[in-house]
């Protein structure tokens, strides 16, 4: 994170979350965003239509009849070569799952961002970090796997969202911009990142020579899809993918550890959980535990070799989550049982606070 | 300095903006701010609140679940917050309309009648910024001059000409709030 300190306050502005990601996405050139309305992320769109980027950089902003037309809009404009982006909360992103499987098979660059609600179902509006699973093994059919960002903090909604288009045409791949319910309403300074033009037409053609803008004459049609009728070809393609996400394991691996030097306990948790965790472990401290805090910020690549290097020099774990448990099964195979790790979490959108954390640090690992 | 503040009240009383001008107004003088709102149910009628965070390092949880002030204008709110102020913070009511009053003793309360005040001075746009100068007269965490450059960068230019009236309130709440206990 930036030395604020250093900052020009010009350059700062106090923003939510979720106008972050409009505004980072206008400025790293973004040519198309198709979206449906929904809490909590509804002001992504909000922004984009007031910001009226058509009139500025050509950006094209369209409310689609619904999260699976988006979806597949984002699918045809990234069939172009164009850099193109989603947003939706939980309920809406469970019904783009089929068309993300698609493009992840068909090999194309997008972004898509989830501002988590709490579920099953229609759920709650208030935040949630119980999609993880969805997120990261695979939401939707087939072998396939997203790269997917958990931001923590309003900053990091505007940076992630310039990466995510990075490394989503490094692999041509979608990547997924994992946040809450808080991270996408609450207001924190940001600087935002500097405008990129929109590629043209031409630079396009040159640089991603597989998109479908239209056939010269001197050239084979390029061919976009996921089908493939012979189980030889989708077996090439699946292991074409698996080789990309073994690379994508090697390069990309992201984390953060606060007062992991001498941890004797370690809690692993990510978003907005790590925010809380990284209070509860300066109470901790102030009481004489020695507890640290490492936060994946990759999702998938997951940090498990960060993880496992703590497994013999702690004496436990606790991995928090605003859910039932469903990244601590990450972390349990990191470790792959050298040290004990607990788990604690609230659903439906229920936030603990960093007190409540201490006391279930206290109860269940430091014993 | 790191100060942790919840304000809460019923929708429409202007507690999700008066966090926004606390929180712009420590942008200006350079601090780290978190501004979080309850999104949920209350905010479509019945109860909202704030939190807002000022602080010289880095913030790290913005939720949180003990305040140095709270600044209740109702009485759900009041019945919620009241034993969430640390010992030693503060605690700062609208009167209006409260049934039972705070009790505490190992906090400082003050009273601050700005919902009368606004309603007999026709000044109810306003009343959400009287309550703010009573909370700066007695928590001086931000400067006035940077609320009111605060407000300047977060207002559209075509409500610029507003500012004097709020400088009033500010001056005005300063005037009205007083000690309890």
């Amino acid at each position: 994170m930036n030395d604020s300190k250093k900052q020009d306050i010009k350059e700062v502005k106090l923003m939510k979350g979720n106008e972050a990601i409009a505004h980072a996405a206008i400025r790293c050139g973004c040519d198309g965003y198709f979206g449906y309305p929904i809490t909590p992320q509804s002001e992504i769109m909000e922004t984009l239509m007031e910001l009226e980027p058509w009139n500025t950089t050509g950006m094209v902003v369209l409310q689609a009849e619904s999260e699976t037309s988006s979806i597949n809009m984002v699918y045809g404009g990234a069939g172009c070569g164009k850099k193109t982006m989603t947003s939706s909360s939980s309920p809406g992103v469970s019904l783009m799952q089929e068309g993300m499987s698609y493009i992840a098979c068909a090999e194309l660059p997008c972004v898509v961002v989830n501002v988590m609600r709490g579920g099953p179902g229609l759920g709650t509006i208030q935040p949630s970090q119980a999609d993880y699973f969805q997120s990261v093994k695979g939401g939707g059919h087939g072998d396939y796997k997203l790269i997917t960002l958990a931001p923590a903090s309003v900053q990091e909604m505007a940076d992630y969202t310039v990466k995510a288009f990075e490394l989503a045409f490094k692999y041509l791949t979608p990547v997924l911009l994992l946040a809450d319910g808080i991270i996408g309403q609450m207001m924190e300074k940001v600087v935002l990142p500097p405008f990129q033009p929109r590629m043209t037409e031409a630079e396009i053609r040159e640089k991603y020579p597989w998109a479908t803008l239209g056939k010269p004459a001197n050239r084979k049609p390029n061919v976009i899809t996921s089908l493939a009728l012979e189980a030889e070809e989708m077996e090439a393609t699946n292991l074409r993918l698996q080789r990309k996400y073994r690379e994508i394991e090697k390069n990309e691996v992201l984390f953060e550890e606060f007062s992991c030097e001498d941890a004797e306990y370690l809690i692993v948790a990510f978003g907005i959980t790590a925010r809380i965790c990284q209070k509860t472990v300066e109470m901790a401290r102030s009481q004489g535990i020695k507890a640290g805090l490492l936060r994946p910020i990759t999702l998938f690549p997951f940090p498990t070799e960060q993880i496992s290097r703590y497994a013999d020099k702690t004496k436990g774990m606790l991995s928090v989550e605003l859910s039932a448990g469903q990244m601590v099964e990450d972390v349990r195979l990191a470790v792959n049982g050298r040290v004990q790790v607990e788990f604690y979490g609230r659903m439906g959108g229920i936030v603990p606070s960093p007190d409540e954390v201490l006391k279930a640090l206290k109860d269940k690992v430091v014993k | 300095m790191k100060e942790e503040i919840i304000i809460a009240g019923f929708g429409g009383q202007g507690v999700l903006s008066m966090g926004k001008i606390l929180a712009y107004s420590g942008l200006m003088q350079g601090q780290e701010v978190s501004w979080l709102p309850s999104y949920g149910p209350e905010q479509r009628g019945g109860t909202a609140n704030v939190t807002v965070i000022l602080s010289d390092e880095r913030i790290s949880s913005p939720v949180l679940n003990s305040y140095d002030t709270a600044i209740v204008l109702n009485q759900p709110s009041l019945d919620r917050f009241e034993s969430k102020v640390k010992p030693g913070g503060t605690l700062i009511f609208d009167g209006h309309g409260f049934k039972k009053l705070p009790t505490r003793t190992d906090i400082n309360i003050y009273r601050i009648d700005a919902t009368d005040y606004a309603h007999a001075n026709n000044e109810s746009k306003t009343m959400n910024m009287i309550i703010l100068g009573g909370l700066l007269k007695v928590r001086p965490i931000v400067l006035v001059e940077n609320v009111l450059k605060g407000l300047k960068k977060s207002l559209p230019e075509r409500h610029h000409h507003l500012i004097p009236t709020n400088e009033k309130a500010i001056q005005t709440g300063m005037k009205l709030i007083q000690k309890v206990n």
